[in-house]
């Protein structure tokens, strides 16, 4: 079957894309030149084609392999990343092992990063050249398939997570949903009203938080973190550490008298965002899920003083335990939906907006506090004085966002939350409001109609950005007020407005400790920190790690709609695999070879997926290769070279250097 | 019948491969009683002249030691090998080029100018070595230094390769036992190019030192840290030793005494480069990750080169240093 000079048959096919190759790269010479030049490494025909990746492409592989006995096959086309499966595939459905195909990318790599033709032409030759070198020294690898475990590991119990936990839960499966709060809900729970239909949060969001928290296939644990994660689609092993609430809540109802009788009254910096109070002993809401409330023992007498003891003696179901200690499960599942949300970005950083020193400005976070019927101004719109109804309020745009000294992105919802605000504050004091923007983004379905409502209610739109928030007056007309500094861009002028209440609209920010939780997942974060997606037009909840899912804000702002729309897809990405029972893992993996390894044991803490393991009795390592995902990192370490990556041995990279410096045509330059 | 030739040669090296060979005691009468020893100017008397007239391969066996650092090596080494059937690079010179080949690092007028101008030499006329000299009784020469210095298989045809510096005295003596069974027909050579009298793995493997988990914070020499613990590995002392990379078969000479093992016996088995393999595993263990912290941690070791490429550095990726090449 093979050339003569004992070299297996090579079909090289060389692909236009249209003319995303074609129009930087001469695809005929580079055709013609690999069937000439490369003849002696085994190629015996080459082609080009307008599309290889469509299905008459496809089709000329698969009739070569047949007809011309073809051994190996590369398609110089695009990035492996886009289209190597298609073409192994095609290999495959023509009886050859998949993984005796190569992509050589001469778009990514060549056509897109040159100008020059002539330049570009003799590169794509000399990357076609190695992956023809290369492929003459793969091996036929057989794909590992595995079952996989149907439970699902949910974590963030936010509408996002909600909403990922209840889809596969109503298909039948079990969820584990892991929230780190004492209570499901995420930031939905804190608003009052959501834009732009204006329906309460509470209303919407509520019975999906009662229901998953009823519901029988759904394990939740709230107060709870994962310390660990290992394994791999289809097979992982979470450990998740319950603190301790300090209540059995297999006796509690709920009933919340402990928290109507502890004596201390605490700040909420978290629920109420600074400007509300709870208990030592105590549920974020009255709707709180799950019931239970916990201690707060940085903030409970008997736990900072050893007296107290009064949530203990009015339990009547006596279920408070001071002796709880935090606990450790182990759960296994076959798929993970990370929905840990976003933080809210800190006004302080912006100091020239005066938020923490001028008592009067606010962030959005504390404003939607505020208009909560069951928040801590039962829904009252006042001065930080708890009485005083504003007259005039002034709301900012992009604090925080697209600013090069804070962060770059737009947070894309806080121009519909400030529209949100100034229809609040219109309807609840009728007082006279400023919005400050800097470019109005209302895009989605309903949100610039929305705007036009806003519009004729009478908000005032100043097009331009805000440069200082400030207490000094300068006339008797600002005695008293916060002045609003700023460079109406429309007029073209720089105005200074007197008001009695200031609105931040803060964005988003990646969680802060999104890049540690990345890690424990074993997934990246972009460089403004959000989860990084597998491809961020074609696969937005998928990440590099198989079977890591992201979905909601944790992957980038998202309005509350988007969020579910990504929870839902994460779901349905879940079911699909626990559809099929089993998945298919890449048989790129790394092999010690045990009589070549010293036992030196310089492999043993590298992988990150900790599937190497010190035999003492034998003194030598060994990779699990369930475990091992082939990324390579033991390969490039062990000193002795005991280690092999399947796929990537050093036989074929070095064949695919050999090619790549083969001596191409001399360039003109 | 007569007894098969053999032969070993002496160029750019110290001469302790020699005494090596000297050092198998009384299995040198092995030698003797299977061989005819045609060619051994350290141990017997023979002219080039005498190897000159042999009929090509003639001499079954031939261990080489010995870098090739000027053109009568070179010579040599084509002569010979047109007359063996079996060339051996014999040590560390001949199959990596050794310490000879640190001289790679510098370009060649640098290392000509400091050997004649040192403080201790006595040269008032500047004098330098000249290819050709004039005297009273005509012309004589002395060969010409190659640009750089090359291992034997870099200029001539090599079929084994035996690594260390010297080679263990009881692997040469597994070695002529292999041939003389050859010889016998009760054994078969090894496949050509292989690597004969050392193991597969590395030196971490004979070595009885307890080892764990590697997590390197910071590099010592040797003199800093006292006293040595007696039973635990050496790198995890944070001493860096090159057993991990350095191919096996010295048992563990140096860090069964206390000694962080400096690389002799080459890289393990399809390494294609000693230092880069050795670098990349001590990086791999640097326990820091800020790129000072890292940048510090390293500066420990203070002579990078000698630490990575003491034995191979002509055997290397490199070859030599950029100056080298700068000629
Ligand atoms: C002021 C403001 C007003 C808004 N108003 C609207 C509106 O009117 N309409 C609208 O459509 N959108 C609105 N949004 C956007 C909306 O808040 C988000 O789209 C939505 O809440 C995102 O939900 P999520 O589940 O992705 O994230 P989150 O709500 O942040 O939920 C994430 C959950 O994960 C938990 N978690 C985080 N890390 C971990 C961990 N490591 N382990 C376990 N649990 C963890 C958190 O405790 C939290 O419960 C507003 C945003 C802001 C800031
Ligand atoms: S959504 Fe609007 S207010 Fe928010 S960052 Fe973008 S432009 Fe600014
Ligand atoms: S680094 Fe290589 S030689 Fe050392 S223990 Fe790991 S596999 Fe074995
Ligand atoms: S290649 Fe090595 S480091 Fe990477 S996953 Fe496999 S065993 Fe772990």
């Amino acid at each position: 079957m093979s050339t003569n000079n004992g070299k297996p048959k090579v079909g090289v096919y060389v692909c236009h894309c249209g003319t995303n190759i074609a129009h930087t790269v001469d695809v005929e010479q580079v055709r013609d030149w690999a069937a000439q030049a490369l003849g002696a490494e085994g190629v015996v025909i080459a082609r080009d084609y307008k599309f290889m990746c469509s299905s008459p492409g496809q089709e000329l592989i698969e009739k070569d392999i047949k007809e011309l006995g073809l051994e190996r096959v590369v398609v110089a086309a695009c990035s492996p990343h886009l289209h190597e499966m298609t073409f192994r595939n095609a290999s495959k459905r023509a009886g050859l092992n998949p993984y005796l195909t190569e992509l050589a990318s001469i778009r990514e790599q060549v056509s897109w990063v040159h100008t020059d033709k002539g330049l570009a032409t003799e590169k794509a030759k000399a990357v076609v050249a190695g992956a023809v070198e290369r492929v003459v020294k793969n091996e036929p690898l057989d794909e590992i398939k595995v079952p996989i475990h149907p439970a699902t590991l949910v974590v963030g119990g936010g509408i996002t997570g909600i909403q990922a936990a209840l889809e596969i839960a109503n298909a039948g499966y079990k969820v584990y949903l892991v929230e780190r709060e004492p209570s499901i809900g995420g930031h939905m729970a804190q608003f009052d009203k959501t834009f732009p239909t204006l329906d309460c949060a509470a209303c919407i969001l509520t019975p999906r938080m009662f229901e998953t928290g009823m519901h029988p296939n759904i394990e939740l644990l709230t107060w709870s973190e994962v310390t660990q994660v290992a394994g791999y689609v289809g097979n992982f092993t979470v450990t998740i550490k319950k603190k301790p609430r300090y209540l059995k809540e297999e006796l509690c109802t709920g009933c919340r008298i402990c928290v109507e009788k502890c004596p201390k009254k605490v700040i909420d910096h978290v629920y109420e965002a600074g400007i509300g109070y709870r208990k030592a002993i105590y549920t974020s809401s009255a709707q709180a899920v799950p019931k239970f409330p916990v201690i707060d023992t940085a903030n409970c007498n008997f736990f900072q003083k050893g007296t107290c003891k009064v949530c203990e003696k009015s339990c009547p179901t006596n279920a408070i335990d001071y002796e709880q200690k935090e606990q450790f499960l182990k759960v296994d599942v076959g798929n993970i939906i990370l929905a840990t949300g976003y933080d809210l970005f800190d006004a302080r950083r912006v100091s020239n907006y005066g938020y923490g020193r001028l008592a009067n400005v606010f962030t959005s976070i504390e404003f939607e506090r505020m208009c909560n019927a069951a928040g801590p101004t039962s829904g009252k719109i006042v001065l930080r004085d708890g009485q005083t109804t504003p007259k005039t309020v002034g709301i900012i745009h992009c604090v925080g966002s697209r600013d090069r000294n804070y962060n770059n992105y737009c947070s894309s919802i806080c121009c519909m939350q400030s529209l949100k605000f100034a229809h609040l504050v219109k309807e609840r004091t009728g007082a006279t409001v400023y919005d400050f923007y800097i470019d109005m983004r209302t895009p989605m379905k309903s949100y610039d109609e929305f705007y036009q409502r806003v519009l004729e209610e009478g908000t005032l739109f100043v097009r331009g950005k805000v440069a200082q928030v400030s207490d000094a007056a300068r006339n008797a007309q600002e005695e008293g007020k916060l002045i609003i500094q700023v460079e109406d861009t429309l007029v073209g002028k720089q105005r200074r407005i007197p008001v009695d209440m200031v609105i931040l609209s803060t964005g988003m920010q990646p969680r802060h400790d999104a890049k540690e939780v990345g890690k424990l997942f074993g997934i990246g974060c972009s460089s403004d920190g959000w989860f990084t997606e597998k491809h961020a037009k074609l696969d937005p909840v998928a990440t590099m790690t198989e079977g890591v899912l992201i979905a909601g804000t944790a992957a980038g702002p998202k309005d509350i709609p988007a969020s579910v729309a990504q929870g839902s897809a994460a779901a349905a990405r879940v079911l699909n695999l626990i559809m099929r029972h089993e998945v298919t893992l890449e048989p790129i993996k790394a092999i010690i070879k045990q009589w070549q390894c010293s036992g030196c044991r310089i492999c043993n803490g590298l992988c990150p997926f900790n599937a190497i393991s010190f035999r003492a009795e034998r003194r030598v390592s060994e990779i699990n290769p369930a475990l091992c995902q082939g990324c390579g990192t033991c390969v490039a370490a062990c000193p002795a070279g005991a280690i092999s990556g399947s796929g990537f041995s050093n036989d074929q990279i070095l064949a695919q250097i050999d090619g790549l410096l083969m001596d191409v045509n001399p360039v003109s330059a | 019948m007569s007894k098969p030739k053999f032969a070993m040669y002496w160029s750019g090296s110290c001469g302790g491969c020699e005494i090596a060979v000297i050092n198998i005691h009384e299995k040198i009468l092995d030698v003797d009683a299977n061989f005819e020893v045609a060619f051994w100017p350290v141990a017997v008397d023979a002219k080039v002249k005498d190897v000159e007239a042999l009929a090509d391969g003639d001499i079954l066996l031939t261990l080489w030691n010995g870098s090739i650092r000027n053109e009568e090596n070179e010579h040599m080494a084509h002569l010979l090998r047109r007359k063996s059937k079996l060339l051996v690079a014999f040590g560390s010179c001949a199959t990596e080029g050794c310490v000879p080949g640190l001289a790679n690092l510098s370009p060649l007028s640098e290392i000509i100018d400091t050997a004649y101008t040192t403080l201790t030499t006595d040269n008032p006329n500047n004098i330098r070595p000249q290819h050709v000299t004039k005297v009273p009784e005509g012309e004589i020469s002395i060969p010409v230094l190659k640009d750089r210095v090359y291992t034997l298989a870099q200029v001539v045809d090599v079929d084994y390769f035996m690594p260390g510096c010297p080679p263990e005295s009881h692997q040469i003596a597994a070695v002529i036992d292999l041939v003389i069974q050859v010889l016998q027909g009760k054994a078969e050579l090894p496949p050509k190019g292989a690597v004969i009298g050392a193991g597969s793995s590395t030196v971490c493997e004979d070595c009885p030192r307890k080892r764990n988990v590697k997590s390197i914070k910071a590099f010592h020499r040797i003199q800093e840290i006292a006293p040595l613990d007696p039973e635990l590995c050496i790198l995890e002392q944070g001493i860096p030793c090159n057993g991990p990379a350095t191919r096996s078969g010295c048992n563990a000479r140096c860090p069964r005494v206390g000694a962080q093992c400096i690389g002799c016996y080459g890289p393990a088995e399809g390494v294609v480069d000693y230092g880069a393999r050795l670098l990349t595993a001590f990086a791999s263990v640097i326990d820091a990750n800020e790129p000072e912290e890292i940048e510090r941690i390293l500066d420990g070791i203070p002579d990078p080169a000698g630490q990575f490429y003491r034995f191979n550095l002509a055997d290397s990726l490199f070859r030599a240093g950029a100056p080298a090449f700068k000629n």
